[in-house]
């Protein structure tokens, strides 16, 4: 099959390219599969004797449980089994480090199965298995519940007064870093403060500043696949999970832990993933499926609907923040404070640290203030979505600083050259930064042809917004296994959500000196392969890819010792160089010392791990224009440009998807999207119709421009890509519709009711 | 419960008898009675295009046609698209242009697209756009998608002497 | 030696201070110097030895994975920040 683009190297140059497999576009290893329908996703998994399973969700926001009343379900006719938060272990007051931070099982337990009170509607109460879904459905139905209702806590400043409802009696607001905690319970889970410099003289030494205060919407990851798990607990006591995931170790630890059984017994095999984004690494449907399961004696399925993904599982938070920034004469930052509070949902968790470190992340700021909350509401827990707590926090700043550059007279993209984080820059949060691109990212947006047309029609602006993300290293283990024919097996514990599995063979494959088609990645259940962290954190590419590297390091050393026993000579003698083995008076390419190998002696296996911690940040400036209907506030997309430094582009067809499907996403929240609830805390749009995710009628083709600075701390330079592209696209909208219309929107989404009631303010 | 029923329906060119009950969708019985498992449960009501199929030439959302109503129809599936030597052009596009990337929502889009360019051979931009509209992918943001099906579009005019190109 | 932040709700434990000057070849050998200081900050950081949950140890550019374990040098410096995850 063809590639892609052969070559790595732009038109008419003549520079040799550094590398013969990254940088290519390789057609995907699993792509023959995904686009015949033969890939099997979470719900397309069929287990011999399996059963299906229902869940009976909360009708209300807020409630004490009462009593539970499953007789009529149990006695229902094709009903195998039923179970409540009573089949679950008790969890104590553990905490327990679960592949993304520490989770408080208590919570992790009753967001599964509710325990003592509902915290949302959609919050799971009781699970019923059945010989058929519709049976399992109409059972939990049958299942009588007595709530006590209490009142709702919707919003994240009136969840914060001292009078409001507490939604969780164990949680009081403990300090970070200090660990003190209140003397009564609260809605305020945690607090954080960074400080640098002299805030006061910074502020004293500008000549201008603005502050201004910012809402975001609750808005969910979106995946198109349902949460899906099917759970097998067997005769014996193993446990088996089939459940497409980020991470499958992660699946495997809160398995263990709910459950209270050894890690050993549990065994999580991976399904296709049809997107995560961050959602897909809490477990919501496992442990309801294992003790069902444990019950019925044969294996259980349960699949979400989409109301239940909406209102059950991981949006991510609504905000508040207000942002003051302060700029001297010369335009360059003196003085930047942040108030943030973040919606937890109803357990503490949100990403407020995060969202607190990168809120002025993209400027060099002397002196600074930011202070954070995490707080609970009654609203479905929040989970990680795409650069978590960033975007929010990016939509604030981004906007104020295109106030400040609107007062100064300056020219946004100027201002931002000049206030540039780079190397050395020390963050608010106290952090410096190794080499990174965003100084790079605002030139090449400076040297797009898009920045440099103007644009001519009425009511149409242009915007510019700049947005980062950590990255993440973390564990990671790969095994290469060497065939007879001279291919190589690749097994990874990353579950490939966007073509991972690609980029990772195509980095041992130009360690080895091989083509990407030689190699065959698979990804592989919890038995078969060492500890793997959560395809999150825009680290696979990174830490799989590195561990894959040193797998084809660890086989390179062994295929040297054994042609110099081969060829009987001493191994000094013998090198790996360009995908062959060089001896004194030989040499072989990787093939034929494979093949020869495999003749004789013992198998070729290649071990790879990785830990390393320097992903490099990564930093993204998007450039929109957009038209703005004077009549009806609708905000269309002209033109869509995207900068990102990705370090090295392993293979740039997918690091450009990874652009254009984040800057969508973040386009959508922007724009559209928003969690609508009414007073009594239910969800109104739990659907796709009104949960409106954008389609490809509401926009332009997405113009991504990679911008490679390597990453010194990756073998081949590789920074994560994954996340930044979510966080500039709301402020950069902003940005063009003031510039379009002359109005400032301050919540997001920036939706049409919203604008054109901005729009009659002006005009009145 | 109401009485199952006997439904018969030509899929993917072959004559298939089934038993569904009255409340069965046809996207259950395509996935849980046929094994047809390409055709994806995204949204139950119609919202994403996962489920899409090609029904007597028209994108269909099975997830909002129950089996019963199947009755006598000519339906194809992502799983008879591909000849059996190799790919169909939307197919080979999808994958030379990434197009993917969990890819949940590819077999709905390549039979949208399908029963879209068999109506309108040489689509401009904008008519690819507003009428994949019903299909939802939220990995990609769309630009290789829609990259795709003008690929596809071209080889399918290659192939076919029908395909007559629009003056510019 | 090792240049230590100290986290801005810590520093009334520190009198105040906004960073310290510790010895240390390790994060904690350096919190044990700290509290050598300030006594009672290490149970502050790290009660019963462990790194409090839901903080991670950041040496000079990058959050380690080794947390308390991590090696320092006379020139590194060390935060004490929340822990992150990704999307």
């Amino acid at each position: 099959m063809a590639t892609i683009d052969e070559t790595r190297t732009a038109e008419g140059s003549e520079e040799t390219p550094k590398y013969k497999v990254i940088g290519t576009r390789p057609i995907r290893h699993d792509g023959s599969d995904k686009v015949t329908g033969r890939a099997l996703y979470g719900a397309d998994i069929k287990v011999k004797g399996m059963i299906f399973g229902a869940v009976l969700r909360s009708p209300h926001a807020h409630a004490n449980i009462k009593s539970i009343d499953t007789s009529k379900a149990e006695a229902f006719p094709g009903v195998r089994a039923v179970v409540t938060s009573a089949d679950l272990p008790e969890p104590g007051d553990k905490i327990a480090e679960l592949g993304e931070g520490a989770v408080v099982l208590n919570h992790l337990s009753s967001n599964n199965l509710a325990r003592t009170k509902v915290l949302y509607k959609g919050h799971a109460v009781a699970a019923v298995a059945a010989d058929n879904l519709h049976i399992a459905q109409e059972a939990a139905s049958l299942i009588e519940v007595e709530y006590e209702v209490l009142p709702p806590v919707m919003n994240v400043l009136k969840a914060m007064e001292d009078d409001a409802p507490v939604l969780n009696p164990d949680v009081r607001t403990e300090e970070a870093s200090t660990g003190e905690t209140g003397d009564k319970p609260s809605n305020i889970a945690k607090h954080i403060v960074f400080e640098k410099g002299d805030l006061e003289k910074g502020f004293a030494d500008a000549k201008y500043v603005v502050e201004r205060e910012f809402r975001t919407s609750t808005v969910h990851q979106g995946y198109i696949e349902p949460h899906v798990a099917t759970v097998l607990w067997n005769n014996d006591g193993q446990i088996t999970v089939w459940t497409p995931t980020q991470g499958t170790f992660s699946v495997r630890s809160q398995m263990a832990e709910l459950l209270h059984v050894p890690l050993a017994r549990v065994k999580v095999v991976p399904a296709e993933i049809g997107g995560g984004f961050g959602g897909k690494i809490s477990v919501y449907l496992a442990p309801a499926a294992a003790v069902l399961s444990r019950k019925a004696g044969v294996p259980v399925q349960i699949v979400m609907d989409r109301a239940d993904v909406l209102q059950a599982t991981g949006p991510t938070p609504g905000s508040f923040i207000r942002i003051k920034m302060g700029v001297d004469a010369d335009g360059r930052l003196t003085a930047a404070e942040a108030w943030m509070a973040y919606e937890a949902g109803g357990y503490p968790g949100s990403p407020i640290g995060a969202g607190a470190m990168c809120v002025f992340s993209c400027y060099d700021i002397p002196n600074g203030r930011v202070e954070g909350y995490d707080v609970c509401v009654n609203k479905p827990r929040t989970n990680a979505y795409r650069a978590p707590g960033a975007t929010n926090a990016a939509f604030a700043t981004e906007t104020v600083v295109d106030e400040l550059c609107e007062q100064m007279g300056m020219s946004p993209l100027e201002f931002r050259l000049l206030n540039a984080s780079k190397e050395g820059t020390r963050r608010i949060d106290g952090v410096t930064y190794p080499r990174i691109g965003l100084v790079e990212t605002l030139e090449a947006i400076k040297n797009s042809e898009h920045y440099n047309t103007p644009l001519t029609g009425e009511n149409q602006g242009r915007g510019i917004g700049s947005g980062f993300w950590f990255n993440a290293g973390l564990k990671s283990a790969v095994t290469a296994t060497v065939n007879s024919d001279g291919s190589v097996g690749l097994l990874e514990g990353s579950t490939d959500i966007g073509g991972s599995r690609t980029a990772i063979a195509m980095q041992f494959a130009e360690a080895i000196g091989l083509a990407a088609e030689d190699i065959k990645p698979a990804v592989v259940d919890t038995d078969s392969v060492g500890y793997t962290d959560v395809t999150g954190g825009s680290r696979v590419t990174y830490a799989t890819g590195w561990a894959a590297y040193e797998a084809a390091q660890d086989l390179k050393r062994q295929i040297v010792s054994r042609a110099a026993e081969l060829w009987e000579v001493d191994p000094d003698l013998v090198s790996y160089e360009d995908g062959s083995v060089i001896g004194p008076d030989k040499s072989m390419t990787f093939k034929e010392i494979a093949i020869e190998l495999s003749l004789g002696g013992e198998p070729l296996v290649g071990r790879g791990v990785s830990n390393h911690n320097e992903p490099g940040g990564a930093f993204g400036t998007h450039l929109v224009d957009v038209e703005v209907d004077p009549d009806t506030g609708k905000v269309d997309i002209l033109r869509y440009t995207a900068a990102q430094d990705c370090g090295t582009a392993i293979h740039p067809a997918y690091v450009e998807g990874q652009i254009q499907g984040g800057a969508v996403q973040g386009i959508g929240w922007g724009l559209n999207e928003e969690y609508w609830y009414d007073e009594a805390g239910s969800m109104r749009n739990a659907n796709f119709l009104d949960y409106r995710i954008p389609t490809c009628y509401d926009l332009p083709m997405i113009d991504p421009i990679i911008v490679e600075v390597p990453n010194p701390g990756h073998p081949y330079g590789v920074r994560g890509v994954g996340e930044v592209p979510i966080v500039p696209p709301p402020a950069a909208l902003e940005a063009a519709i003031y510039d379009a219309v002359g109005v400032r929107m301050y919540e997001l989404p920036m939706s049409p009711p919203r604008v054109l009631h901005e729009l009659l303010k002006k005009e009145s | 419960m109401a009485k199952k029923r006997i439904v018969t329906a030509t899929v993917n060119g072959r004559e298939e008898e089934f038993l569904c009950q009255p409340r069965q969708t046809l996207l259950e019985v395509l996935r849980n009675t046929l094994g047809l498992t390409g055709a994806k449960e995204g949204c139950s009501n119609g919202n994403c295009g996962a489920c899409s199929v090609v029904i007597d030439g028209k994108a269909v959302n099975t997830c909002m046609v129950l089996a019963v109503e199947a009755e006598g129809a000519n339906i194809e599936t992502i799983e008879g698209l591909a000849p059996v030597d190799g790919l169909d052009p939307l197919q080979e596009a999808f994958l030379e242009n990434a197009a993917l990337q969990c890819g949940i929502c590819t077999p709905g889009f390549i039979m949208s697209a399908k029963a879209f360019l068999d109506e309108n051979p040489n689509p401009t931009e904008e008519e690819i756009r507003f009428s994949m509209a019903g299909n939802l992918c939220r990995c990609t943001g769309y630009d290789k998608i829609v990259r795709a099906i003008q690929q596809a579009a071209e080889t399918r005019c290659a192939q076919s002497a029908s395909c007559e190109k629009e003056t510019v | 030696m090792p240049r230590l932040f100290i986290p801005p709700l810590l520093k009334p434990y520190c009198k105040g201070a906004a960073e310290a000057v510790v010895e240390g070849t390790t994060v904690r050998e350096a919190v044990e110097s700290l509290d050598e200081m300030y006594p009672g900050v290490k149970e502050r950081l790290c009660p019963e030895g462990t790194l409090r949950a839901g903080l991670a140890v950041t040496v000079d550019q990058n959050v380690t994975p080794r947390g308390l374990s991590e090696k320092v040098t006379p020139e590194s410096e060390i935060h004490f920040l929340p822990a992150i995850g990704g999307g």
